[in-house]
């Protein structure tokens, strides 16, 4: 047990060395603590920088791009769109509900830092199978707590993803996205400036709460069950109360211009935020932590200053503005602390008293951006080729069970969405379950209409990129398209959120490297900049990765906003058209996954084609030429037209769909559309115009859900499922061991 | 001269731009009145909005009851004026004792939002009066703490004095006689746990909110 200091705080004999190199001496104590927190994986993303560079990031409505606390976009009319994703994937297996209820507080904090006012949240959620009682409790706690601190921080969740499948039954992943609005001449960015400023602590005391949070927890893999319940005091506790006021004071702060720079404290702390501002101002701080109100007795200054103690903010003010700066904290009853003050140079000071004695002082910029930058081993699996040959279809003969494959893949989320608040400010033309999220677009200032709405979707699919990450990242972002596309959007911006296992593993680093090269690759082709991301590594547990999961966030905008987005409910008497190339492959579809075929190989994406599909698909959106679309993702044909028959309680006779191919694969690129007898000729019409492939395949009636020659069943049987499948999954009690 | 509603705000109120939005798309002049304020201004009439007043902790409403603003609420509701109270509002009318009954954790012990169908039981109060008795209005309810409770004489002094005002038609939460809304005997005091504001624009899903905000806005003109 005489590890050296430094590896007990996750650092490496050879980043001590830097250290020192930097430094010219020896760290002490609270130095390395800073270190080593600022250096986790987490903060520095030491693995994935090197490839991160890969992802175009410029583009014509682009404001901020990443590196900032969130991209900022141009959306018109004077607005500017703030957004982000983040993971809080390892705090929620500890503790599920302070770890995903902490995480939304802290996407929020990051979005109003930028001066804008948070509006919406999405989470896409990843458990273990639902028949596994401990990772029901990890769910129910997870949703909980989304539930708990999003509801009354105040700000809506209008939709998201959730996937149960047995790759995380040892690591959830929890992703939340946010998404702020802000008068575009309001931009302010997290850095310090003008030598002789203050730095003001606004919110909650600091207390020994989520020390090491970024590197003992969020940077290393899960093991055995006693040393991951001992991690349970790095996760935090989240006060939404003390967040909702937090917001109010900082945003009125702004619109006042009191505040020359903020910055948000999440991973790190203050550590973190004083290093960053400094550093990105160009300038030092003087940081006194006797200052610094403490929530318990007798803390080190390392504690201190790595403590990831929520709702927490720290101002750069100019001493003329102090005191009203401290009159409107006063009026939102918001603790504020002068703590520090900018200094000319580099070097951040942290002081026992604003004039006492120096415990220790590191060049402000050395924290981040001299952090290491690894170029890790990678390697392909060493089974590549066999897992290519490995496809699902082999196993067709032994199974011929149409219904009963199609009703264990569809089931309603609304047990999880109904406690999520997805309307507060009167935004939410289309929430949870739509093709894509859409939202009024009101100016933040004046509350006006602008008659235009803005579209946000969040997709990811592991399978698809456990079978190839290249080509299953860039089909997640052609469905973000397509999603975006179904509500009549044009899409302006991506973030990501990478969730993979051990970098140290080179097969995982092999996957992230695909995975990039993939997005890249489709964000190019689809000219999408990347405006900010997440990469969150060390997904295992028990030795086992994760499968690779990118998620990704896109936002797009729609310029006439005068009518709901057409959604799933089509009418009697509809006809149902699929556009789109035929279907190629149940390689990674939720059908083979469900069977346990893991394998096989993806379609490359035909780009062209896809840009075309998404075209027309806007075009009869926009035209309001289409009664219901959904495009054709997880589940294939057969669950698009299941959700859209129960959504319209509607039913529909198919043909033309004679296999399990036809019914479950999910190859990219298309979409059932429901259309009125009445505008089929001028629907076609426009197809055949867009030299986009079609199929008629069968009519919206009565109350059965038939394909031809493969099933026949009632539409009440379905509705059944989809609408108890979680509720009873969650009767059956969860564990917590 | 459009009446003035005034939106009470206590820290942790979310649903206050909501409630003006809603009002001042039906043509009334609205403001915020912040919590630690004695003076309502010119107010015609008063709505607590929702929220998490004080993060509802201890419990929904009992904090939010001993502000300046409500002390000022209880002698605007004693002089007849109206006073409306949504969702955590309606709560803070039951803490503050302006309306009889309380508001606990629904029956599901989970939180809830989703559009539910209500039925009109009476037009006899400020936020009926322009609605039809036996109607059916499709409104969101976005609550943890929604399930209706009273003391059986109570329920019995509601009924007897058509005090209920609207009633789940699918109870989503447990409350007690399906009760959605209430007022006091008086008439100008109402509460209810769904969010009318939700439901005044087409693009929203529906409108059925107007009628009852519009009587609302009405009965503060008289």
């Amino acid at each position: 047990m005489n590890e050296p200091v430094h590896r007990t705080l996750g650092l490496t004999d050879d980043e001590l060395e830097k250290i020192i190199e930097i430094l010219g001496r020896e760290p002490n104590h609270l130095e390395l603590a800073m270190y080593s927190v600022m250096w986790s994986e987490h903060c520095s993303y030491k693995s994935s920088r090197v490839h991160l560079k890969r992802l175009p990031v410029e583009g014509e409505h682009v404001l901020v791009g990443p590196g900032e606390n969130a991209g900022v976009i141009d959306v018109g009319d004077d607005i500017a769109i703030a957004i982000r994703i983040e993971s809080h994937n390892h705090p929620s297996y500890i503790e599920p509900y302070q770890g995903a209820a902490t995480g939304v507080g802290g996407i929020i904090r990051d979005i109003f830092t930028m001066g804008a006012r948070p509006i919406a949240i999405m989470d896409p959620l990843r458990f273990g199978p639902i028949d596994d009682a401990r990772s029901r409790w990890v769910a129910e706690g997870v949703v909980s707590g989304i539930s708990g601190y999003g509801n009354s921080v105040g700000v809506p969740n209008i939709g998201g993803e959730t996937v149960f499948d047995e790759t995380y039954i040892g690591n959830p992943l929890v992703n939340v996205l946010c998404l702020g609005i802000l008068p575009k001449d309001r931009l302010v960015l997290g850095q310090a400036s003008g030598v002789g400023n203050l730095a003001v602590l606004l919110g909650s005391t600091t207390g020994r709460d989520g020390i090491g949070g970024v590197s003992v927890l969020a940077s290393a893999g899960f093991g055995d069950e006693d040393e991951d319940t001992e991690k349970r005091p790095s996760v935090q506790v989240g006060d939404p109360f003390e967040e909702k006021r937090l917001i109010e004071c900082c945003l009125e702060l702004l619109d006042a211009r009191l505040v020359v720079g903020i910055q948000d404290l999440g991973g790190a702390g203050l550590s973190c935020a004083a290093s960053e501002t400094a550093s990105r101002g160009g300038v030092g701080m003087d940081f006194d932590v006797s200052a610094v109100p403490q929530r318990e007795m007798g803390m080190e200054p390392f504690e201190i200053m790595t403590s990831e103690s929520q709702e927490r903010m720290l101002a750069i003010v100019s001493p003329d503005n102090l005191e009203n700066v401290l009159a409107i904290s006063k009026k939102w009853e918001i603790r504020s602390s002068v703590v520090g003050k900018v200094t000319e140079g580099g070097q951040l000071r942290i002081l026992d008293g604003i004039d006492g004695p120096v415990l220790g002082e590191v060049p402000a910029s050395s924290l981040h951006e001299d952090a290491p930058l690894y170029n890790r081993p990678m390697a392909p699996p060493d089974d590549l080729n066999a897992r290519k040959e490995d496809k699902p279809e082999k196993y067709l003969l032994e199974t011929n069970d149409f219904s009963g494959d199609l009703l264990n893949l569809i089931y309603s989320h609304e047990w999880i969405t109904s406690q999520y608040d997805s309307q507060l400010f009167l935004n939410t033309v289309a929430g949870p379950g739509s093709n894509a999220a859409v939202l009024r677009l009101k100016h933040p200032v004046t509350g006006e209409d602008t008659g235009r709405g803005l579209a946000v979707t969040t997709d990811g699919n592991h399978r698809w990129c456990a079978v190839d990450p290249r080509r299953g990242s860039a089909l997640t972002v052609a469905e973000s398209m397509l999603n975006l596309a179904c509500v009549g959007a044009e899409p302006r911006a991506l973030v990501n959120c990478l969730n993979f296992g051990n970098p140290e593993n080179p097969t995982v680093m092999w996957q992230l490297s695909e995975a990039i090269d993939g997005m890249s690759e489709a964000c190019r082709e689809f000219d999408l900049p990347v405006v900010g991301g997440n990469v969150s590594l060390y997904n295992e547990s028990q030795g086992t990765n994760i499968d690779p999961t990118p998620i990704v966030g896109v936002i797009g905008v729609i310029d006439t906003l005068d009518a709901p987005p057409p959604g799933h409910k089509w009418s009697e008497g509809d006809r149902l058209i699929v556009i789109g190339p035929e279907p190629e492959g149940l390689s990674g579809s939720a059908w083979a996954f469900g069977k346990g075929y893991r394998k096989g190989i993806l379609r490359e994406l035909d780009y062209d084609l896809h840009k075309k599909i998404c075209q027309v698909t806007r075009e009869l959106v926009q035209k309001k030429l289409v009664t219901a679309v959904h495009d054709v993702s997880s589940g294939g044909v057969g669950v698009a037209t299941a959700e859209m028959a129960i959504a319209s309680g509607v039913g529909c006779s198919l043909a033309r769909i004679s296999s399990h191919e036809a019914l479950f694969s999910e190859s990219s690129s298309r979409v059932v559309l429901a259309v009125n007898p009445d505008e089929l000729t001028n629907v076609e019409e426009i197809l055949n115009a867009a030299e986009v492939p079609k199929a008629r395949i069968g009519l919206a009636h009565g109350d059965r859900f038939t394909i031809k020659g493969l099933l026949d069943l009632e539409l009440q049987s379905i509705q059944n499922k989809w609408e108890n499948h979680l509720p009873i999954a969650f009767e059956g009690g969860t564990t917590q061991g | 001269m459009s009446p003035t509603i005034g939106v009470i705000v206590f820290p942790g109120s979310n649903c206050e731009q909501d409630a003006l939005e809603a009002v001042t798309s039906l043509g009334a002049k609205s403001k915020l009145i912040w919590h630690d304020s004695f003076d309502l201004g010119s107010a015609d009439a008063v709505i607590i909005p929702g929220g998490f007043a004080h993060g509802d902790y201890l419990r929904p409403g009992a904090i939010a009851r001993f502000s300046p603003a409500m002390e000022s609420v209880f002698a605007f509701a004693r002089s007849g004026r109206p006073v409306l109270g949504i969702c955590n509002g309606f709560q803070v009318l039951t803490e503050a004792g302006l309306l009889p009954g309380a508001l606990q954790k629904n029956s599901g012990l989970k939180f809830l939002c989703k559009p539910v169908n209500l039925t009109v039981r009476t037009t006899n109060s400020v936020l009926t009066s322009q609605t039809v008795k036996g109607d059916g209005l499709r409104i969101p309810v976005n609550h943890f703490e929604g399930n209706y409770t009273c003391t059986e004489e109570t329920l019995e002094e509601l009924q007897d004095e058509d005090r209920i005002l609207l009633t789940y038609e699918d109870n989503p939460n447990g409350s007690m006689g399906d009760i959605a809304g209430i007022c006091n005997a008086e008439r100008n005091v109402v509460g209810l746990m769904p969010h009318p504001e939700r439901a005044c624009h087409p693009l929203l899903g529906s409108t059925d909110g107007q009628p009852l905000l519009k009587s609302f806005i009405e009965s503060s003109e008289l």
